[in-house]
């Protein structure tokens, strides 16, 4: 099963994440290449350099960002695990990691299931 | 994970972190049933600890501290009992101490040399490929016996055998919890990537029933090779081997047709390709190319990209396929290569040559109950208008195949000829 994170932001510290808080980071991204587990990862820039593309009443409209929401889209990652379980703990492993290492950081990670063969196959 | 069920969650760390756990405790004991006992002791506690206490903060840190704890345990009453026999006590505190330090040492491990030296004991060749593939799935896999006998479609009871008999006869056998050494590493490696090949194939194309493809036991081979990549970045069949997989798994989504039949490479909508497991695929194939020679799964892979590489089927490289497939019959020969061989010489260079190359291997025993063999020489004979030869060769192909859907398709096909 594949699983798509996408972090987001709701409260950042004045202070630039510590080093410490992205070895950590990048430790935990090695443990998850090397468990086979994650299969792709990227952080995002702010949405101030992105672009909203809407269709509405018909029209599409472009909006460039920043977007209005409080919260900032930071990164994302895709797992392919085994349970929604698994692919929950290796975000809370994750997030853990801000709580022990930049103190006043808070987010949250949607955990959404990317449909595969298995969706749209025969019944089994 | 602070919230979730607690029977979940204990499931899911134990699927993680189980290899890691029973390739720690089987260097500290010798012995990967006792091993994967005491791990098995630890997910008991946790499985009565967790919906009381909640689960913890580090699920995983926990179940190794727990099997950890087990483990000196045991090794202390196996020494208190060595030691009565001996009377030799300082000795024995010591052995304690030491196995104390082993443990420490693989809790620090982070990443796991003990997954690397416990799929070397799993994949080891005194075993049966049976009980490898099964011992692999249980210990490196944390698959439940019930989970592995409906991969492979066999009862229950059977599976259980053959992992207990596979870990009575690494006992017997005292096979070594550590790596090989350097000259008989390759033999062994090649072992290790066979069991793995072995599972992704055995869910890529299902050997039996009406199922195509079993993709879990995909991914599991798949997650094992990706392991087996991490922990070994030089080897270049290593990266080979996960190249063809990547590649190969890409096309899962556009092997069936809605109906469940399969659909073939050329016919295949590549737009359902998977890109990123492509990506993937390309990746892994390039560091095997930096890293040397490409062995016979390396070259498998190449040939894998040359399709992943064409945008429509009519953009394939069929000369370069063609190349690589000879450069694989002479490294590894195999009735089976030279068949594939036929196959892309056919579309390179037109069917009477490839013809002649399957023409030259009727007399093969090895090609006598595969499928393929009738099914490519109809293709070729059709191609050259000779239907009712190939009509004939189609049958053959649909009676000789265990899989239901592989067996309509080859009956369409012969069904086909009737009306060119």
């Amino acid at each position: 099963m594949r699983y798509l994170i996408t972090l987001k932001a709701t409260k950042q510290p004045a202070t630039p994440p510590p080093a410490d808080l992205m070895e950590a980071i990048a430790k935990l991204g090695e443990e998850a290449a090397k468990a086979g587990a994650m299969l792709d990862n990227g952080g995002l820039a702010p949405s101030s350099e992105g672009a909203r593309v809407a269709l509405a009443e018909g029209r599409i409209g472009v909006t460039d960002g920043p977007f209005t929401e409080a919260k900032e889209l930071v990164s994302y990652v895709i797992y392919q695990v085994r349970s929604k379980e698994e692919a929950v703990e290796w975000v809370s492993r994750f997030l853990r990691l801000h709580r022990d290492h930049w103190a006043g950081w808070e987010g949250e990670a949607d955990v959404l299931r990317v449909f595969g063969p298995e969706d749209f196959g025969p019944p089994a | 994970m602070a919230e979730g069920d607690p029977g979940r969650v204990v499931e899911a760390v134990w699927r993680m972190e189980s290899a890691r756990i029973v390739g720690a405790l089987a260097r500290m004991v010798h012995d990967v049933g006792v091993a994967e006992e005491l791990a098995q002791d630890a997910v008991l506690l946790a499985l009565e600890q967790w919906p009381r206490t909640g689960v913890p903060d580090n699920p995983g840190g926990w179940l190794m501290l727990t099997a950890k704890h087990r483990a000196i345990d045991l090794v202390r009453r196996n020494t208190r009992y060595a030691q009565k026999l001996a009377e030799a006590g300082r000795d024995a505190e010591d052995r304690v101490r030491s196995a104390e330090d082993e443990v420490n040492e693989a809790l620090d491990d982070p990443i796991g040399d003990d997954v690397l030296r416990l799929l070397f004991v799993a994949c080891h060749p005194v075993l049966p490929a049976e009980g490898r593939l099964a011992l692999t799935l249980r210990l490196l896999g944390g698959l439940t016996t019930r989970e592995i006998a409906r991969a492979f479609l066999v009862p229950e009871p059977t599976v259980g055998q053959r992992i207990s008999r596979a870990k009575r006869t690494l006992t017997e056998h005292r096979v070594p919890i550590e790596l090989p050494p350097p000259a008989e590493l390759p033999a062994r490696l090649a072992s290790v990537l066979e069991v793995v090949y072995l599972i992704f194939n055995e869910g890529y194309s299902a050997t039996g029933g009406d199922d195509w493809m079993r993709p879990s036991l995909c991914e599991e081979a798949l997650r094992l090779g990706r392991v087996l990549a991490g922990l070994m970045p030089d080897e270049p069949e290593v990266q080979g081997l996960v190249a063809l997989m990547e590649i190969q798994a890409s096309r899962i989504g556009a092997r069936t047709g809605p109906g469940g039949e399969p659909v073939l490479l050329l016919d295949q909508d590549r737009s359902l390709w998977d890109r990123l497991l492509i990506r993937r695929g390309l990746e892994a194939l390039a560091r095997a190319e930096a890293l040397g020679t490409l062995g016979p799964y390396g070259l498998q892979a190449a040939i894998a990209a040359c399709h992943a590489r064409a945008v429509v089927a009519e953009d394939t490289d069929w000369e370069r396929i063609a190349a690589l497939y000879r450069v694989l019959a002479h490294v590894a020969p195999s009735p089976v290569v030279e068949l594939n061989r036929a196959v892309a010489v056919g579309l390179a260079y037109g069917p009477a040559r490839g013809l002649e190359i399957v023409d030259a291997l009727l007399d093969e025993r090895a090609l006598r109950d595969y499928p393929q063999f009738p099914a490519v020489r109809g293709d070729l004979l059709a191609r050259l208008g000779r239907h009712d030869e190939a009509r004939e060769e189609f049958r053959r192909a649909a009676a000789l195949t265990r899989n239901e859907r592989e067996q309509a398709l080859f009956l369409a096909r012969a069904a086909a000829q009737e009306t060119c």
